[in-house]
């Protein structure tokens, strides 16, 4: 027992060892999203703005849209928070998954930052986030017409990103999309 | 030509760091007293060498060198010159410099402060720290050498130090931490040397505490700036995110207070002795554990660091060897330094158990918290991420229990203490500090249960101090305690008194800020007011102003209180030329007891901005407590009795073995 105890801390370091090699190798910027491809999953939650409404999958079809994962106790959700506002302004679709988060606060940030989302999906469990693989706030998907997941980024869009990455595809799919 | 003297330096300094790790510890195994004295030369010549390769980077920096990468990735210019120099820690091989080069002038501060240890346990610990900074230049020059050049195609300009850099507190920010994280290799070498040597005395923990002691003080410090950066520099007000980094940096710390008080058992009584070695294994893997977190991109977080798989697994390698090598040799000689020394139930002793298994609890915590969404994806791909909630829950009642058991611990007896005697000495100030408490209870504005804790917590501390100075003085010259016996208690004690206050500061600060706080997001338009927390805030406009390497919109808020002007504060957003970056500088009006504080958001047209106002009560206390605990470090550390020839026979006995 004694033994043991002296070569425990040994264990569980080179458990932890083992984890951080892994870790070395799970590219959390680049890693592709297992969803790339897949229609975007099912979900039946309430909407943020108006509690009462539960907003479903067949909501955000239609149009390309980007889906992004946000939250008020995000400190990168609000760097990138005017940016979504300017895409918004310009004609993006964007649909928010308000993410473990508080409604009265997601709700007052919106107010008084203004809200770049057509439909704001109220994630406060965090259910649709697991089903989207959600490693942390902000990320956001690209969906075209059909719901279908095209892209993922993870970390704060800037416009370097959208030009470069994002940009585009959205329109790939607006082009795709138009009959 | 002069980059290259570079290079060379860092091989010299390799050279040498490797004689100082292989030679003395053969010498100490084999009794030559010529290969021990090898230690300190060795140790002098590497801390030359790195002098010399990181004057040479700092040159390359001043004089605008952007033939050399690293200075074309990190400056411009463009750049004031403080920026210019501090720069040269702004990015990966750079910081690597100087922790190496720290870490070789905290080796040649222990070959100069160990003179009068034992000559076996001296050599090893140099050679220890001479096999650390093994691995950290062979890092260096092996992934990261700072010195490569970029010829013959030099970019006419530099590409700039990341703006969120670009401030004061960013330029001490990395250096006090790395102090305290390259300080806590002292410890940990310490550690190393009493497990070869296969025992440990007073007279060693005596010799440790010291360095400990400093290298905590540095690191909580470091800490604190790092908290107050955040505050004021990225423009959201909030002190604290549980970001993977600051996680790294804070565990260390948490581990380091837990050394520090056992230290004082081993040293006092003899006991805790491989659970003070442990402490001292653990606190030092964590710092590099730290390093690794940052530095290999592991872990994303706000600090986002560059990611490079081949870093990371030098650093694990390194880290395997170095923690894995330490907790073997713990495995294996831990029999050799137990120590079964009785103490009862209610004693100092028991205190300061309770005070280990806190702070270790609160570290595992922090550490699950902090690799948990990397297990999780490593074991079952799916990703998850713990924000704010889970380490508050956790963190926020083990450290209520740890202020309770600080307030007790500290007046009580070692050995044994008697229960009845320990309830006469408290009761009084309890009572006291429970009508303050309910006092400040009824007056908070919300949570009544929140501030009337931590407000008795915070006085409980203070009280229990207080009752406890009293005492010891009575003790040490009746009669005259004032004029003899305060003078005689010693630096240590009252480092220790200190830095208990700031905990109790510290504590008030968080508590009453995070309850405090109010604020709001708006559109404010030229001439437009709110109110807000019996303050009147005028936005008076914006106008444009050019700074060095930036331009920036500059507003002006006018604050009042009644009909008196309260300040006028002065927000900027500003985009850096090269980097178009935007940043916000918030306006602050420093006060005791709140802050002011207004950033701007956005521009929304017609000279409106998106303004967020914060009053933030009582925010300066977390900082002032961090730094009171700091300078209760090195006022301990500075205590008489580290400096003089020890009288304890256990330290003359390991003495004597010196011819």
């Amino acid at each position: 027992m004694k033994t043991l105890l002296r070569i425990l801390p040994l264990i569980l370091f080179l458990a932890i060892a083992v984890l951080l090699y892994r870790g070395l190798y799970l590219d959390p910027t680049h890693l592709p999203s297992a969803l790339v491809g897949k229609p975007f999953p099912e979900f039946s939650l309430p909407a943020l703005d108006e509690p009462a409404r539960r907003l479903t999958r067949a909501d955000i079809l239609g149009r390309p849209a980007l889906v992004n994962v946000w939250a008020t106790w995000c400190p990168s959700c609000r760097q990138e928070h005017p940016v979504l506002n300017r895409l918004a302004q310009a004609g993006v679709v964007i649909h928010g998954v308000n993410y473990k988060d508080d409604r009265s606060t997601a709700q007052r940030w919106l107010r008084s930052l203004h809200d770049p989302y057509r439909l704001n999906i109220e994630d406060a469990a965090g259910t649709l986030g697991l089903d989207l693989g959600v490693y942390g706030a902000p990320e956001t998907f690209v969906i075209d017409a059909h719901g279908v997941v095209r892209d993922k980024y993870i970390g704060v869009i800037d416009d370097a990103v959208w030009r470069e990455r994002l940009e585009p595809l959205y329109t790939t799919l607006l082009e795709e999309a138009r009959p | 030509m002069i980059p290259e003297l570079g290079v060379l330096s860092l091989g010299l300094a390799l050279g040498l760091a490797a004689v100082q790790a292989s030679l003395p510890l053969a010498g100490a195994r084999l009794n030559a007293p010529r290969w021990m004295a090898l230690a300190g030369p060795a140790a002098w010549g590497q801390f030359v060498f790195l002098t010399a390769a990181f004057a040479i980077l700092a040159h390359a920096f001043l004089s605008d060198d952007f033939s050399v990468a690293y200075v074309a990735r990190n400056s411009n210019s463009a750049l004031p010159w403080y920026y210019k120099l501090s720069a040269v820690w702004g990015a990966h091989e750079g910081s690597l410099l100087l922790w190496a080069w720290m870490l070789a002038a905290w080796t040649c501060a222990v070959c100069m402060g160990s003179r009068k240890l034992p000559r076996t346990l001296r050599a090893r610990v140099i050679a220890v720290m001479g096999m650390i900074s093994v691995g950290f230049v062979l890092f260096l020059i092996a992934t990261s050498n700072p010195f490569v050049r970029l010829l013959p195609e030099t970019p006419p300009d530099g590409n700039d130090l990341n703006p969120l850099l670009q401030d004061l507190g960013l330029i001490f920010h990395p250096p006090m931490l790395y102090m305290g994280y390259v300080g806590f290799s002292v410890a940990f070498a310490f550690a190393i040397g009493a497990l070869l040597d296969g025992h440990i005395d007073a007279a060693w923990a005596r010799w440790s505490r010291p360095w400990t002691l400093v290298a905590w003080a540095f690191l909580g410090s470091g800490i604190a700036l790092g908290s107050w950066w955040a505050y004021y520099e990225l423009g959201w007000g909030s002190w604290w995110f549980w970001d993977p980094v600051e996680n790294a940096s804070f565990m260390p710390w948490l581990v380091g207070t837990a050394l520090i008080h056992s230290l004082a058992a081993t040293e006092k009584r003899g006991v805790f002795k491989s659970w003070t070695v442990l402490l001292a294994i653990a606190a030092f893997s964590l710092s590099l554990l730290g390093t690794f977190l940052v530095r290999s991109g592991v872990l994303t977080s706000v600090h986002a660091f560059a990611t490079d798989p081949t870093r990371g697994v030098f650093i694990l390698c390194f880290l395997l060897l170095v923690v894995g090598g330490s907790l073997a040799l713990y495995a294996f000689r831990a029999p050799a330094i137990s120590s079964r020394v009785p103490f009862s139930a209610l004693s100092r002793e028991t205190l300061l158990l309770v005070n280990n298994l806190l702070l270790s609890v609160a570290a595992a915590m922090i550490l699950l918290g902090t690799l948990y969404p990397l297990l999780l994806d490593a074991l079952s791909g799916a990703k998850l991420s713990v924000g704010p909630p889970y380490f508050n829950t956790l963190f926020i009642p083990l450290m209520a229990v740890l202020m309770a058991a600080t307030a007790v611990g500290v007046v009580a007896r070692w050995k044994y203490t008697d229960g009845r005697w320990m309830v006469r000495m408290l009761w009084p100030s309890l009572m006291v500090c429970l009508i303050l408490a309910s006092g400040a209870a009824v007056l908070a504005p919300s949570s009544p249960w929140a501030v009337g804790g931590v407000c008795l917590l915070a006085t409980f501390i203070m009280a229990g101090g207080l009752r406890d100075i009293a005492d010891k003085c009575r003790h040490l010259s009746p009669g005259l305690w004032l004029s003899r016996g305060l003078p005689a208690l010693g630096r240590s004690y009252w480092g220790m008194q200190l830095a208990h206050a700031g905990l109790a500061v510290c504590a008030l600060g968080i508590v009453l800020n995070s309850v405090g706080s109010i604020e709001r997001d708006l559109r404010m338009g030229p001439g437009d007011a709110i109110e807000l927390g019996g303050y009147r805030f005028v936005f008076e406009g914006t106008v444009g102003h050019v700074g060095p390497n930036y331009t920036a919109e500059r507003g002006q808020v006018s604050v009042w209180r009644g009909d008196r002007p309260a300040a006028v504060l002065h927000p900027e957003k500003r985009v850096y030329h090269v980097q178009q970056a935007p940043m916000t500088e918030a306006g602050i009006q420093a006060g005791l007891t709140r802050d002011l504080f207004i950033a701007l958001g956005e521009p929304l047209g017609g000279g409106a901005w998106a303004v967020r106002v914060h009053i933030k009560p009582f925010v300066r206390w977390i900082w002032i407590g961090a730094l009171m605990m700091a300078l209760g470090g090195l006022v301990a550390a500075a205590d008489r009795r580290y400096r003089r020839a020890p009288r304890h026979p256990a330290a003359a006995r390991t003495l004597a073995q010196v011819p």
